[in-house]
């Protein structure tokens, strides 16, 4: 099928290793320090990204990023996501912290699908995180597609198969480390996916090049979604608690690592 | 790691069907630190008329403003490392309504100190004069935990009016500003190989290779590094640059110069303990502990958060200069410890200083390419200053290269000439520099001659110095044997490093032990192992599919070295000693890129020249605090 319109839904985590530490700020819980802590798009929301962009390539369709972030973060970010694959991007200033509510959360996102303009929804896939690094509802992408009338959804997807027809299959990660392997007969439809299968793409500076007529004005023209949060009540806020121990041991055998690892679980 | 090093697939080596791409832009720039955000936020201002139309039209783009862009090494705008302290001249200058409030970590300076540190231990390296001194001290009381505060900092050391700065949030301020402006595009995780020269004529750059094993040889999702024409090509890659340390291999340096004076920084960020009596705005600068040679620094930031660290100088010749160790053997001084006590460490990072300031000037301007910045000597050795230094080097240039533009003028050598050097000899830049030049030199012949020729040349503006012949790095470093002499015997010295080669240990460890440094009591958030500080501090991450940049030119050469300085330096431990004995073994993903490997060789380069054993070239990935 040609002309599918792939729209991307991710913003921005903190980069891996910070120190992450929940604060009650003034509009409620927080991380402490946010906006200077570096940034990376979401993992979740990069393999999908990266699955959009290879689909696209193979069905001559087109590939958008919504991003719901503060626009400033979200600038700098796109200039290390640019330069991967080819996309155009709505951006929506708001908070990005995990700490919003699920639902305004969709509400506001589906809204930006809804602007992008010459959207057909006849073909239309909306792709993002089965999961996100900042949180793990899980209910976003699927009340996204709930509020644009999408219904076909497939959640922790590892692979999609288009037909010529536009039909499509989709592997969905089950219970057990199985797969469960549906068929669609096309677009619409809601796509949360796992890892894929495909590596982070090598930095391209022609494709940063494309990408920046596009994400500059799109940058300047954000809209914003500051996320009132209205009814939304924090019991409390923790990270989850870390345990590490370094210990360098030469020449462990593979079994006396298993066995230490089994150990570890068990404790 | 192989003899030959890594390097770039060369054009006729490419796989099959796989081509080299390349891009036309107008100004291709390398690295992302204050010089280049001088330089950028001065095009950027000066790029449109007031009507919106460019001032000059586009070559690679006809119909479109000048194409500018910048290329950063690092993952991230934000992770340079240096905690600063700076009159902040240029950038008042550029940003005449500056509001320090809307740049995290920033603040005025508002109280200074200079402090003398005494040896608390007995076990650091003090010559006689300098013992007499402590016992002098001591003896009628003038030194309070063991420090003397001086009552007087010269002019030449004020920093006041000034202000504070985290170079890593100053970047990200800088870049979102520039960005923001959408005359330039700044990528970051985009190394640069080096320039593309025919002759002497730079035409742009090229770019690491990607999908590559550690010796550079195609792997799935290879792409060779893209080739990026300009008309001009502006380095500011810093003083471990490869493109910047390329122009130098293949144009020599002006008669005279030499760039042969290095310092480690290495640094922490921390959160102060509660009710920590420093106040916001403090800036404290220490000298004779843990070694004489060794200076120390701490800032503090807004938050009841410090900036602090060390500098180790290429002239403290020991050949185990641990830039770690000695760190936290420093913030443990009496004079410091009781402020920094029950702290937590935020950040941690490490980089090379260039301290030969204006004698390490390489050629600042060629047919197509100029230099800005800490690679172009614009640190200032006298007043440990060099922050502004390099963003007024970026305005300068900035300047320059649109007066060059409105006049449709090529940037040949001759036109970057009668602008940019021009400019940048007749600015405050260049006669600070010339009044500093030669106020280290004393260094290379002692720590107290270095300490009276600084004296000397701030206080005589230059006119008077302490003399010393420099010599290339790795000349300086002795034996182990040579260094210890009198203090450990030659046979324990072997015993030593037999143990720590066959443990896969650096020496450092085991030596400072015998000398009487007290070991480090980890408490698990301040004072951490090394390997913690990477991790906790600095996040150090390196993306796949990346060569190695650190390689060894000889095998033989390593085989028969016995300092290994190499591994003695490396903030990260990323180079480590073989237990098999010869090339040590580097792991790309723990080197910070700090490039004190290059300096930190005590052999020569087979290949002559100024050059050690270790060859360091562009590489991605690296540390990922912004804090530094």
């Amino acid at each position: 099928m040609k002309g599918l319109q792939i729209v991307v839904l991710g913003s921005i985590v903190p980069d891996p290793l910070q120190t992450l530490e929940p604060i009650v700020g003034p509009t409620g819980p927080a991380l402490k320090n946010e906006m200077m802590l570096p940034a990376v798009l979401d993992p979740w929301a990069g393999h999908a990204l990266y699955e959009a962009a290879n689909l696209a390539k193979k069905v001559e369709g087109k590939v958008y990023l919504v991003a719901l972030g503060p626009k400033a973060k979200l600038q700098q970010v796109m200039m290390n996501v640019a330069q991967k694959v080819p996309f155009e991007i709505v951006v929506l200033d708001g908070p990005a912290g995990g700490f919003t509510d699920a639902a305004e959360t969709a509400k506001a996102l589906a809204a930006g699908v809804e602007k992008i303009p010459g959207l057909d929804k006849s073909k239309l896939l909306i792709f993002g995180g089965w999961q996100s690094a900042s949180r793990g509802t899980g209910a976003v992408l699927q009340m996204v597609g709930e509020l644009l009338g999408v219904t076909d959804q497939f959640q922790g997807v590892d692979e999609i198969k288009m037909a010529d027809d536009g039909s499509f299959s989709v592997l969905e990660r089950i219970e057990g480390g199985s797969y469960q392997q549906s068929s669609c007969q096309g677009a619409p439809a809601v796509l949360g996916w796992a890892t894929g299968s495909l590596p982070e793409p090598p930095n391209n500076p022609q494709v940063g090049m494309a990408n920046m007529r596009f994400i500059m004005p799109a940058l300047q023209k954000a809209t914003p979604a500051p996320l009132a949060g209205a009814g939304l009540r924090y019991q409390s806020v923790e990270v989850p608690s870390q345990r590490r121990e370094t210990r360098i041991v030469k020449d462990a055998s593979v079994d006396d690592i298993a066995r230490e690892i089994a150990d570890w679980i068990r404790a | 790691m192989t003899e030959t090093s890594a390097t770039q697939v060369p054009d006729g080596a490419l796989p099959e069907g796989v081509e080299r791409q390349r891009m036309d832009v107008d100004i291709a720039c390398v690295g992302f630190g204050p010089a280049m955000g001088g330089f950028l936020h001065t095009l950027s201002q000066g790029l449109m008329n007031e009507d919106g139309t460019p001032v000059a039209e586009s070559k690679a783009m006809p119909g479109m403003p000048p194409q500018v862009i910048c290329y950063e090494r690092a993952d991230d705008i934000g992770f340079g490392v240096s905690g600063v302290v700076t009159k902040g001249r240029g950038i008042r200058a550029s940003f005449p309504d500056l509001d320090l409030s809307q740049i995290p970590l920033a603040t005025e300076v508002k109280h200074e100190e200079v402090v003398y540190l005494l040896d608390p231990i007995g076990a650091s390296r003090r010559p006689l004069i300098m013992r007499l001194k402590d016992a002098f001290l001591r003896a009628v009381g003038l030194a309070k935990n063991h420090a003397y505060a001086l009552p007087y900092i010269p002019n030449f050391l004020r920093k006041e009016p000034g202000f504070l700065l985290s170079m890593g949030q100053f970047n990200q301020w800088a870049g979102g500003q520039i960005m923001g402006q959408g005359l330039a595009q700044i990528w970051p995780g985009t190394p640069v190989a080096e320039p593309i020269m025919f002759d002497q004529v730079v035409v742009g750059v090229r770019l690491q290779d990607q999908g590559v094993d550690k010796n550079g040889q195609p792997e799935a999702g290879f792409m060779p590094g893209m080739d990026i024409r300009s008309q001009l090509t502006v380095v500011a890659d810093g003083p471990v640059g490869a493109v910047g340390r390329h122009l130098d291999e293949k144009l020599g340096l002006p008669a005279g110069n030499h760039a042969r004076e290095w310092a480690v920084g290495m640094k922490m960020v921390v959160d102060l303990p509660e009710g920590c009596e420093l106040k916001e705005g403090l800036v404290l600068h220490t000298l004779g502990y843990p070694e004489p040679e060794i200076f120390g620094f701490l800032y503090v930031y807004p938050g009841n958060i410090a900036s602090l660290g060390i500098f180790v100088p290429s002239w403290y010749d020991s050949p185990v200069r641990t830039g770690y160790r000695y760190l936290q053997h420093w913030m443990q001084h009496p004079y410091i410890w009781k402020h920094l006590k029950g702290g937590r460490m935020r950040s941690w990072g490490a980089k090379s200083l260039q301290e030969s300031g204006r004698k390490g000037e390489p050629h600042l301007v060629g047919d197509g390419f100029a230099r800005i910045g800490e690679g172009s000597g614009t640190t200032n050795v006298l007043t440990g200053s060099g922050f502004d230094e390099a963003w007024t080097s970026g305005v300068l240039l900035g300047v320059s290269v649109l007066e060059l533009l409105k006049d449709g003028k090529p940037f040949t050598k001759d036109n970057l000439t009668r602008s940019y050097v021009r400019r940048r000899r007749e600015s405050w830049l260049e006669r600070e520099a010339r009044a500093a030049e030669k106020a280290r030199d004393g260094f290379q012949v002692g720590v107290i001659q270095g300490f009276i020729g600084m004296a000397l040349a701030g206080l005589s503006n230059g006119k008077a110095f302490w003399p010393g012949a420099s010599k290339k790095p790795h000349e300086r470093i002795p034996s182990l044997e040579e260094f210890f002499r009198g203090r450990i015997p030659i046979d324990e010295i072997a015993q030593i490093r037999k143990e720590c080669t066959h443990k896969g240990l650096p020496l450092h460890g085991a030596l400072m032990d015998r000398l009487g440094w007290p070991a480090i009591e980890f408490d698990g958030q301040l004072l951490v192992s090394h390997q913690d500080a990477l991790l906790m501090g600095g996040k150090v991450q390196a993306p796949a599919g990346y060569r190695d940049h650190v390689t060894f030119k000889s095998r033989n050469v390593c085989k028969a070295c016995d300092e290994k300085v190499c591994i003695e330096a490396c903030s990260g431990q990323a180079i480590t000693t073989n237990p098999d004995g010869g090339t040590p073994l580097f792991d790309r993903e723990k080197c910070v890129h700090c490039g004190a490997c290059i300096w930190n060789c005590s052999k020569p380069s087979p290949q002559g020249g100024e050059g050690a054993n270790v060859s360091f070239q562009a590489g991605a990935g690296g540390l990922h605090s912004a804090e530094n």
